[in-house]
């Protein structure tokens, strides 16, 4: 079985980018286009990683991770912020929010996929 | 990759909305700087517009375009974490750099160069608004991920033979994640197999003494654990590997050297048994384990299953305008399935022919399923036609740009009001409407409004207004542009016309036809050809513009009050209304927009001319009859008579003639098939269709017939052909 994505990003172009790559590598691909989006399509698309944004419309990406790991039945499936910044402040901020690592972008696909790969709990 | 391309394509695509997004949230900050009541929401909207387009220009290394929007983006959250409060003249600056953005993205897409010293001037005065450009240098070395290959190429190291004194064979790490370390998903796993992907591992855990097992946490860390590598990476890589950790664990990396090594493989550390043991291993070559985990307790934490959807309090946030759900759809494809619909809408008039042929009528089963047929096909054409159909709302935010642009070049103040921007056209229609509406909004403000002085002097209001408005109005589109300037200046008209030998000296001209001397070639009324209205094309080349799309184009002007230009379009380019009528035996058809009424006058309504031509008296008003048969080369006689039947055309100079018939069939909607691109431009001739019986019929040109026949003092005329 394949290692499961879910992609959020409210940018067409971004999400069609990491479709692409991903189903490249060989990964099921799901995709979302915000916070929200995800949290209703999470149980369906059942991740090993999940990838997104932050800067959405709905909900941020922060939002996003906070409902992740708060709530109920928080979850510790591993989260990739995807970004754009590289400031470190961002980052320690998604950290705290739950975050396990992260992407700058633009990203080039080998080091999408092997970021992936490093905080996959699946031996894919 | 595959299809990069047409992710660029969507790249672009999506381009187009976001640029839309950041115009109108600029415009709709833009209408709150004085109150101070932006919203947030707005600004965000207007920062992630910005923002996307920089990381998906990111992802196809359009670096100009990164390079600006990032410095845009920055003051945008300046403004968003409410450092900055925009002013008029922020927001002027955003403007034009939204302007700036949309060049940028359509050189990108074009492939056309920029001209980067355009970019230099607005991203200096943006800077003024941003926070020191340190921030950003040292952001950029924290860069993890990135395309740095610089501090990402081990290689580097490894190819570097010199003999480095002393240097490391390998390092001991030791690693104690904090809770925060599984509270964020990760584990120790893909740390140790990082590692171990950098060369040889050897690695032991030591877990805390556990107190009773009720008091064991499992989603706490209890853990120290040791990594022994030998690698030829040097550190920096390994400090890589534990990248997304740092901060949510102790982390000690301690190079290995060799004399370390020979003397004493074990470290400071010998004490540890457990590291002792490990440590053997590694000088048993048989051994293969890279990972050894001596004792069992480790913390891996429950891996629980995905939340069931926590929705967050939906009332709660200021919810961003909801998305038009769409989808996106190669516009070839649609235009064969209006090419493919056009000839469903022939095909069921040719079947309700051959059912009338075949003598049945009445309400048999037959004609009442062919009654359905002819509704549904006629509600899939209206269907697939809506499909092409696009607010206009991009094209008049197009033009809020245009206005900015004219009003700063001539020193006037605009206000640009549109309404009914939610009107749809068909999309070829709103893309071959951009040139012809910037030119009229430029001639609107450079020539229709007073300046400053002038207006107040005049007792009006110092802005100028400008008004772009949209209407659907019995099945045309009827788009106007108004100022409230000065009005054309006939007697200025008139006289250029006159010098320009347009029109005969003495002339006597109505108002309306004096003003539509604006639209004959080479007529220019700027004094000297201004850089902005001028660029060598006039009015007339917007007026052929409009009628190649089946479009009228008309003015109404008040002296000291205002000019409207009304453009009147069809809905589509694909069919229209017409009316079936026979000359000669040929089966032709008329613009239904075009014919006024239709006639059988009396004798005594006919009068001849001395020149052979007839006029009718319609009313007390006489119109000259033009014979549809003769000026097409089917006859000779010319002259009506009783038996034959007039239509009065309209024409866009707002002309009137009555075109001889022989007879009227009936009124229907036609598929328009171009001929232009056969046969040329054929006078008098502006498209053809396919009839129910399957034969074709010519859509007669009736602008271009009057043309053809008038002897009007104004010598322009230039024939519509339609459909593309």
């Amino acid at each position: 079985m394949a290692l499961k994505v879910l992609a959020v990003d409210d940018s067409l172009t971004i999400r069609e980018l990491l479709r692409a790559c991903l189903t490249n590598a060989g990964f099921d691909v799901d995709v979302a286009v915000d916070g929200m989006d995800g949290l209703e399509k999470l149980p369906e698309a059942a991740p090993d990683v999940v990838i997104t944004d932050i800067n959405m419309p709905r909900m941020n990406g922060f939002e996003f991770i906070d409902a992740l790991r708060g709530g109920q039945s928080p979850t510790t499936v591993p989260i990739l912020v995807l970004t754009t910044e590289s400031a470190s402040e961002l980052k320690q901020k998604a950290r705290a929010a739950g975050a396990t690592g992260w992407i700058v972008k633009p990203f080039d696909e080998t080091r999408l996929v092997s970021a992936i790969r490093r905080v996959a709990s699946y031996d894919a | 990759m595959s299809g990069t391309n047409d992710i660029r394509d969507t790249f672009f695509l999506e381009c187009e909305d976001l640029l839309e997004a950041l115009e109108e949230g600029l415009q709709e900050a833009n209408e709150h700087i004085a109150d101070g009541a932006i919203d947030s929401e707005t600004i965000n909207a207007v920062f992630r517009a910005v923002h996307s387009i920089k990381g998906g220009a990111g992802a196809f290394a359009l670096n100009d375009l990164v390079h600006f929007a990032h410095t845009f983006e920055t003051v945008l959250d300046e403004v968003r974490s409410g450092a900055l409060m925009p002013d008029a003249e922020i927001m002027d600056l955003f403007f034009r750099s939204s302007d700036r953005l949309v060049d940028l993205v359509a050189a990108a897409r074009d492939e056309t160069p920029v001209d980067l010293s355009e970019n230099q001037v607005l991203e200096a005065e943006l800077k003024k608004y941003a926070p020191d450009e340190e921030e950003e240098v040292e952001a950029d070395d924290f860069q993890p991920m990135g395309l740095d290959f610089s501090m990402d190429l081990p290689d580097l190291d490894f190819d570097d033979d010199a003999p480095a004194p002393a240097k490391a064979i390998g390092f001991e790490i030791s690693v104690r994640p904090h809770d925060a370390f599984y509270a964020c998903g990760n584990d120790i796993v893909h740390l140790l197999r990082g590692l171990s992907e950098l060369g040889e591992t050897t690695v032991a855990v030591e877990t805390d003494a556990h107190a009773d097992f009720d008091e064991i946490a499992p989603e706490k860390s209890a853990a120290t654990w040791s990594v022994r590598l030998i690698t030829e990476e040097s550190e920096h890589v390994i400090y890589d590997v534990f990248d997304f950790v740092d901060g949510i664990c102790d982390l000690k990396v301690d190079p290995i050297h060799e004399e370390t090594m020979e003397d004493e493989p074990i470290s400071d550390e010998a004490a540890d048994p457990v590291e002792l043991e490990v440590v053997q291993k590694i000088e048993s070559p048989a051994e293969e384990a890279p990972v050894e985990v001596k004792k069992s307790e480790v913390p891996a934490p429950v891996k629980a299953a995905p939340v069931e959807a926590a929705k967050p309090d939906a009332g709660g946030k200021a919810a961003a305008k909801t998305s038009r759900a769409t989808i996106r759809v190669d516009l070839e494809r649609v235009d064969r399935l209006i090419n493919v619909v056009g000839e469903l809408v022939i095909n069921q008039a040719m079947l309700s022919q051959c059912v009338k042929e075949a003598g049945i009528t009445g309400s048999t089963d037959i004609s009442s399923g062919l009654d359905e047929f002819k509704q549904l096909s006629r509600e899939i054409q209206e269907s697939v036609m809506a499909i092409r159909a696009q607010p206009v709302k991009s094209l008049f935010q197009r033009m809020s740009r245009i206005v900015r642009e004219v009003a700063s070049a001539t020193g006037k103040r605009v206000r640009l009001v549109t309404t009914g921007e939610s009107t749809e056209v068909d999309k070829t229609v709103i893309e071959r409407l951009a040139d012809p509406l910037t030119h009229m909004i430029r001639n609107a403000i450079d020539h229709g409004l007073e300046s400053s002085d002038a207006r107040t002097s005049a007792g009006k209001v110092e802005t100028g207004t400008v008004t772009l408005s949209a209407a659907h109005r019995s099945g045309r589109v009827l788009i106007e542009i108004s100022d409230d300037g000065a009005g054309i200046n006939r007697e200025r008209v008139l006289q250029i016309a006159i010098d320009k030998g347009l029109v005969d000296a003495n002339a006597e001209l109505s108002d309306t036809e004096i003003d539509n001397l604006i639209f004959a070639p080479g007529f220019s009324t700027a004094g000297e050809i201004s850089d902005l209205s001028g660029r060598g094309v006039g009015m007339d080349v917007v007026k052929s513009s409009i009628q190649s799309l089946g479009g009228k184009v008309s003015i109404n002007s008040i002296p000291g009050k205002g000019s409207t230009f009304t453009i009147s379009l069809p809905l589509t380019l694909a069919v229209m209304e017409g009316m079936v009528v026979e000359v000669t035996g040929q089966t032709m058809i008329v613009p239904l927009t075009a014919i006024v009424e239709t006639l059988r006058p009396e004798d005594k309504d006919i009068h001849h001319l001395g020149t052979g031509e007839q006029v009718v008296s319609v009313r007390g008003v006489f119109i000259p009859i033009f014979d549809l048969g003769s000026i097409l080369g089917y006859r000779t006689t010319k002259s009506y008579s009783s038996n034959q039947v007039l239509l009065l055309i309209s024409t866009d100079e707002e002309q009137t003639y009555a075109l001889t018939v022989d007879s009227i069939f009936d009124q229907r909607q036609v598929v328009i098939k171009g001929l232009s691109e056969n046969y040329g431009e054929l006078p008098g001739i502006a498209a053809a269709t396919i009839l129910g019986d399957g034969r074709i019929a010519l859509i007669i040109d009736t602008d271009g017939i009057y043309g053809m026949n008038s002897h009007s003092a104004i010598k322009t005329q230039q024939p519509w052909i339609g459909a593309a």
